[in-house]
């Protein structure tokens, strides 16, 4: 517990620069990261995940720019490193398992070569025989036999691809693993036989993982800690089981409700609404338009981010006046028309 | 019922052999002997689910008559659906329609979105007036819960996903077609958004009798918003029967795979630890079953010969030998099953699916 974090975000904000004006695609977050924590991101898409995970390697391009907030690793400050210092963190410090990385591996170099890539641009062995062996170490971490090694990204399956990009993630034994939606491609049995591989690399290197996803499931099932994104916004964060059984945020709330499950038939309610869009934000809280549990001070002004005890944050104007989540004022969401009534609180 | 009316759609004894190459020697079956009847006069509700290269998107291919089996008919309204006449394709699409997985795809980026409603509106002379044909896609839209003040006018880019996908529900509002064939139409919509149009697929079951067949790769929703489904494993059928059966209670060892990887929201952590489900390293090929190699309950003859399909319950089959005692069911009889599910139960599930009862256990 009284472990120093490997990686602390504070703050942080990026801004889109668009035609209608500057998008908040993140604003205001602020997490922490200890050696071995697994935290896992969710959020519907376009709220800010990817660009969280873009903006910790420093791998953002315009027109996405950095505008506030810090990136800590260790005692170090992401933000101040020029590019040779950058170059020199990634990958050997913060690995990246990009989404889709199935397609970020080189369709005309065989994966061996690309597992070697890295670990030699970081100076790290540099026999041959040596390298050939951790390779073919790496690739029987991630559950792959040797020959993978020789072949190229177009003989493997979707699965295997994706161990791939998980051994070159830790090749280098990262302090932080970000992987970024992993299995979205994939089936739910390779898509379990992923992430344990993603799990089992991670305890052996006792590295810290920052699991990004939109699948509840999967991130609860994962994540130690689970921090939940709305509109760029970090609105819960806290242990996973909490974030589940009893959320705080009625974001949280609502879309824990919202999922599927198999346990009897159920009312299949969504969240009236859409998503906001990044250009225009509504003012306030960004989940206001959708929420039924909004009074003035919603509308008003933004919450502002509360830690109510150790490790459990929300960002919600019922805190701190109320302990927990309330039942809903007056019409509970689970009502027909509220499907009905979708789009009119939406932003089209 | 088939005596008396012929189905709508009748795929029998569906064979689909992709590849061959001119040794033959690289060939896929994607689909092995499957039927399916999907009947004219009860709508169904029915799921058809597997993994990627299961076979479920060749079976809407032929649904839909792009391709043709290798062996095997499908038949609509009796009329095999390859060589149907000009005249039935009209007949043919305003009796089926079909939602995909990927919104984006289903339009054309240089038309509005107007264009997706109004075609099938004086294509199929669904309006008497054109100002008629403006009411009607107007109500369609609010029906799904879309402003049409809001929606029409825009091109498709301007339009979100779950939004396009909503689109296309209300194409059948409008269409009213006897089936949809709902392609992973919710796969890619947020997790928010998607219980709504879940829904929406539902009332259009409940109030316009519209037939569903739902494919889809995630049981989770199979099992909220269907009666009956269809487990297809590398083009095969392995199991069959209500949802309450096979999702609740898997006979086959695949299905048992499948429902123990999805990660549960709630309820045990335990998804991450279970080893069960390694894909084995060997490609052992089977002459007998195909899910052998994988199979934590193979048995010698499973190398040999291939599974027929066993009744395990009154409606539900298992193309496993692990219940070899059971009678044997052909694949015709399967086919005719699904729609309407065990024929003790007849339309009883279709209240059940819709109230908020937890559905008690036959045990």
């Amino acid at each position: 517990m009284a472990e120093a974090p490997v990686l602390r975000v504070q703050n942080l904000r990026v801004n889109y620069t668009t035609r209608p004006g500057l998008a908040p695609a993140v604003n205001d977050v602020t997490f922490s990261l200890r050696p071995g924590e697994r935290l896992g991101l969710i959020g519907e898409s376009g709220s800010g995940k990817t660009t969280t995970a873009m903006a910790i390697m420093r791998l953002l391009r315009p027109p996405a720019r950095i505008t506030a907030g810090r990136v800590l690793l260790g005692d170090r400050d992401v933000m101040s490193m020029n590019q040779s210092q950058l170059r020199r963190v990634r990958l050997s410090e913060v690995a990246l398992v990009p989404q889709g990385a199935m397609n970020s591996l080189n369709p005309v170099m065989r994966v061996g070569e690309q597992i070697r890539d890295g670990i030699a641009a970081h100076g790290g062995q540099r026999e041959a025989a040596q390298i050939r062996t951790r390779v073919a170490q790496l690739l029987e971490r991630v559950g792959l036999p040797p020959d993978v090694a020789r072949q190229y990204p177009h003989q493997l399956s979707g699965g295997m691809k994706q161990r791939v990009a998980i051994a070159i993630a830790a090749s280098l034994q990262p302090k932080v693993i970000i992987a970024d939606e992993p299995t979205s491609a994939l089936d739910v049995v390779v898509q379990r036989q992923v992430i344990a591989t993603l799990a089992e690399v991670q305890k052996q290197a006792r590295s810290a993982v920052l699991l990004i996803g939109h699948d509840m499931g999967l991130v609860a099932q994962f994540a130690h800690t689970v921090g939940v994104l709305y509109g760029g916004r970090l609105v819960e964060l806290g242990p996973a089981e909490q974030i589940v059984s009893s959320p705080r945020h009625p974001y949280t709330r609502m879309l824990v409700d919202s999922l599927p499950e198999l346990e009897g038939k159920q009312r299949l309610v969504g969240i009236p609404g859409l998503p906001p869009a990044l250009s225009a934000m509504p003012t306030g809280c960004p989940f206001h338009p959708r929420c039924p549990w909004a009074f003035d001070a919603c509308r008003a002004s933004m919450p502002p981010t509360l830690e109510a005890e150790e490790g459990r944050q929300v960002a919600c104007h019922l805190y701190p006046k109320h302990s927990s989540l309330p039942e809903p004022p007056a019409p509970p969401p689970a009502q027909e028309p509220a499907d009905r009534d979708a789009a009119e609180a939406g932003h089209v | 019922m088939s005596e008396i009316e012929a189905p709508l759609i009748e795929a029998r004894r569906v064979v689909k052999v992709f590849g061959g190459g001119l040794s033959g020697a690289r060939h896929t079956t994607a689909l092995d002997d499957v039927s399916l009847t999907i009947p004219a006069a009860e709508p169904m509700l029915a799921a058809v689910a597997g993994e990627s290269g299961s076979g479920k998107s060749t079976l809407v291919l032929h649904l839909m008559g792009m391709t043709r089996p290798t062996s095997g008919q499908v038949l609509y309204q009796g009329r095999d659906l390859v060589t149907r006449r000009r005249g039935d394709r009209v007949q043919f699409h305003r009796d089926i329609q079909a939602v995909f997985q990927d919104p984006y795809d289903a339009y054309n980026p240089f038309y509005r979105v107007d264009h997706v409603l109004q075609v099938p509106v004086s294509h199929l002379k669904l309006a008497p007036s054109r100002r008629q044909g403006q009411v009607m896609i107007r109500e369609a839209l609010e029906r799904v819960g879309l402003r049409p003040g809001d929606t029409l006018g825009r091109f498709p880019h301007q339009l979100s996903g779950g939004q396009r996908q909503r689109l296309m529900v209300a194409r059948a509002w409008l269409t009213r077609p006897k089936l949809l064939l709902a392609d992973e139409p919710v796969s890619m919509v947020d997790a928010s958004l998607r219980a709504t149009i879940l829904n929406e697929l539902r009332q259009l079951h409940q109030d316009l009798g519209v037939g569903i067949l739902y494919i889809t790769h995630d049981l989770t929703t199979a099992y909220q918003l269907c009666r009956t489904i269809l487990i297809l494993y590398r083009g095969a059928v392995v199991e069959q029967g209500t949802v309450e059966e096979v999702i609740s209670k898997p006979k086959h060892p695949y299905t048992q795979l499948l429902v123990s990887s999805i990660p549960r929201v709630k309820g045990a952590h335990d998804w991450l630890d279970s080893k069960a489900g390694e894909t084995a390293d060997s490609e052992r090929s089977s002459a007998g079953c195909r899910f052998a190699n994988r199979c934590p309950a193979v048995m010698d003859r499973c190398w040999r010969e291939p599974p027929p399909l066993y009744r395990t319950e009154v409606g539900s089959l298992a193309r496993c030998f692990l219940y070899a005692d059971r009678p044997e069911v052909t694949s015709d009889v399967a086919g005719r099953e699904l729609a309407s599910g065990p024929a003790a139960n007849g339309a009883a599930p279709a209240a059940a699916a819709l109230s908020n009862d937890k559905p008690e256990s036959k045990d």
